[in-house]
């Protein structure tokens, strides 16, 4: 099988200062994640903040380089691949941000902002561009009289959609998006997912879509991976991993995301206890050991590794199995 | 069950960017001893600015043009400054999205508790202390007599949070208003605080108005939900009546546009979300006739023209619709 994105291994840490005496630390963000990615697939990328998922997200479109680790593009490891090689790859993946505002130039027209990268990559003569450019204005759902208007101009889901538009332009393999509905309201967050949906259905692009909202993640994804301090917990289809979560803590997260249903209010929960533990000093061998109910001594010392578990998913527990 | 608070005819006008408008127009709620409201609805929709009105923290753009906001025997619309800060902190106690809009980043989480006691109740310093104390351990913060000395800054997003609840509760208030108190924390954190809401809820029993976006935390929280749309109330309920058939269909639209983890069976296969169409209209150019009309799968020429007023339903159901989602008997 021939994947449009496998990460090997990858790993990235950040100097950082801290406290009043301006101490100098090591965080380790993403520590030893592999993942696949097939053509056509959406892979979804869970876990709460501080877990590392948008640092992954960055590695693989090469906004940060990884210390270590491979990062192969439809084949070719650009990890550490220089800006003139990657030059002509870019065109084939694409990111879309949580916040459009922050990432579309805002003097820049609607119109210039989605033509911009086929001007770069030298596709097509003016009247080309002008060309693809409507179809596009046209596919994601805004008209053409909008190309004329700059980002304050549109509401929040029309920004995502004029930044989906210029993802687009290029005919990408790959989209990386990293909470790209989060900052909508709910009935404009459907409309986005719905387009994100249909347009990956039709182009047969793939998605590394990276989010801390599962219910939105499962219903875009086929395959989901979850992230705790670093380090990738489960991975596995949508399907098993929603209907029978193994690692102690996707079912944690599970059992606490509130559903509309108001006979939850009065059930008893199993909530988890403690809160994600600071990066700059994680628990030793499984991160998670220390909020786990299923934890031993042997969770202390010893970090687990990801293994084929049963259900067909791949967990990193050693007492899950 | 007592009247805790009474809201009549609320309409806040905003004057900005040379624009006149009314973010919230002609709002009646009610509020009972021991009951948890949920105001609900999206961006716009004029829930915050109904808080903010309650609270006395509209901003200099804005004020409050007509109504009246009934609590403890006063209107707090006609309350000066000076006499709603007594009334904020003592009688009302609040909750912000952001632990640090409410805490001093600067001073040791105790003592700040301590110093709203102090303030508002005349304690002393040894019986403030011991007070505060009690509250740290009433919301479930671990070791509290360790952690009255910590700085905002060394305890973590969901520590902070309930902080910020001790503090509204410090003075036994009458009425607690909750403008989005979990969508800053992560999921596991935010299950733990709603654990603790619900707990609270049970063993004190206090009066509560929960501002949020989200229909689950609704759901897991509230008792009655009041939702709005461009500056009104369209639709009101009991929870357990509201999740399983609302009346309005903007309340039905939300309730179908959420994308909700399913697990078992269904997990491979989540159903597609249902999108509203169109956007909110800004509050300065709102259709004539129902604000909703426009988005709207079961419009008519009649909403288009005339605003429905918001008319009673069975079971104490309130929702502003001409054509509501009403189980009719001769239909069945």
């Amino acid at each position: 099988m021939t994947f449009v994105l496998e990460a090997k291994g990858l790993s990235k840490r950040f100097a950082v200062t801290t406290g009043m005496g301006g101490h100098k630390a090591t965080v380790t963000a993403v520590d030893d994640v592999s993942f696949a990615i097939a053509p056509g697939e959406t892979l979804g990328l869970v876990g709460e903040s501080g877990c590392g998922k948008s640092t992954v997200g960055k590695m693989i479109v090469r906004l940060l380089e990884p210390d270590t680790g491979e990062v192969r593009f439809e084949g070719r490891d650009i990890a550490h691949a220089t800006h003139g090689e990657l030059r002509p790859l870019r065109r084939r993946f694409q990111m879309v941000f949580q916040d459009p505002y922050g990432s579309l130039d805002p003097r820049q027209r609607a119109g210039d902002i989605v033509t911009e990268p086929l001007v770069v990559h030298g596709i097509g003569d003016a009247a080309e561009r002008r060309r693809r450019v409507a179809e596009l204005f046209e596919r994601v759902g805004l008209r053409p009289d909008q190309m004329a208007n700059v980002p304050s101009q549109f509401s929040g889901g029309q920004r995502q959609r004029l930044a989906i538009a210029r993802a687009l332009a290029l005919d990408p393999a790959l989209i990386v998006a990293d909470e790209p509905v989060s900052a909508l309201d709910v009935s404009i967050q459907a409309q986005v997912i719905n387009l994100m949906a249909e347009i990956k259905a039709e182009r047969g692009l793939a998605y590394l879509f990276i989010a801390h909202d599962l219910g939105v993640v499962q219903h875009i994804s086929d395959r989901v991976a979850v992230m705790y301090l670093g380090r990738l917990v489960e991975i596995a289809d949508k399907e098993t991993l929603f209907s029978g979560p193994v690692h102690p803590y996707t079912r944690a997260l599970l059992e606490a995301v509130p559903v509309p249903d108001p006979a939850r209010r009065l059930a008893p929960r199993d909530t988890l206890k403690g809160e994600v533990p600071t990066p700059l000093a994680p628990p030793s061998g499984c991160a998670f050991h220390p909020r786990c109910p299923l934890a031993s001594e042997r969770c202390t010392r010893e970090r687990p590794l990801l293994r084929r578990h049963p259900s067909g998913a791949e967990v990193a527990c050693h007492n899950a199995f | 069950m007592s009247r805790v608070l009474d809201i009549e005819g609320l309409t806040v006008g905003f004057e900005t960017g040379g624009r006149r408008f009314d973010a919230v127009r002609e709002v009646d709620l009610a509020l009972d001893g021991g009951e948890v409201l949920a105001l609900v609805g999206e961006s716009g929709s004029g829930k915050s600015v109904t808080a903010l009105a309650v609270m006395g923290l509209l901003p200099e753009v804005a004020e409050i043009t007509a109504g009246t906001i009934r609590f403890e025997d006063r209107d707090l619309a006609r309350l000066g400054e000076a006499e709603m800060a007594a009334v904020r902190g003592a009688r009302i106690g609040l909750i912000f999205q952001e632990p640090m809009t409410s805490l001093n980043p600067t001073m040791r989480v105790g003592p700040q508790v301590a110093e709203v006691l102090r303030l508002h109740k005349r304690a002393g310093a040894a019986a403030a202390r011991r007070a505060v104390e009690e509250l740290f351990a009433l919301v479930r913060i671990p070791d509290p007599a360790a952690r009255y000395d910590d700085f905002p800054h060394q305890m973590s997003g969901g520590m902070r949070q309930r902080v910020v609840i001790a503090l509204a509760l410090a003075c036994r208030p009458a009425l607690l208003i909750a403008d989005e108190p979990t969508t800053a924390l992560d999921v596991t954190t935010q299950a733990q605080i709603l654990e603790l809401f619900r707990d609270l809820q049970r063993e004190i029993g206090q009066a509560t108005i929960l501002i949020t976006h989200d229909l689950a935390v609704v759901a897991e929280t509230a008792h009655r939900v009041a939702v709005m749309y461009a500056g009104r109330i369209v639709e009101e309920s009991a929870s357990e009546a509201l999740f399983a058939g609302a009346l309005h269909p903007y309340t039905r639209g939300l309730l179908r546009s959420i994308p909700v983890v399913r697990t078992g069976p269904a997990a491979g296969h989540p159903r597609r979300l249902v999108e509203i169409p169109g956007t909110v209209p800004p509050p300065w150019d709102l259709p004539q006739g129902c604000a909703f009309a426009p988005r709207c799968p079961r419009a008519s020429a009649r909403c288009r023209a005339e605003r429905p007023p918001l008319m009673p339903f069975d079971g104490g159901r309130r929702a502003a619709c001409w054509h509501p989602h009403v189980e009719r008997e001769d239909a069945a």
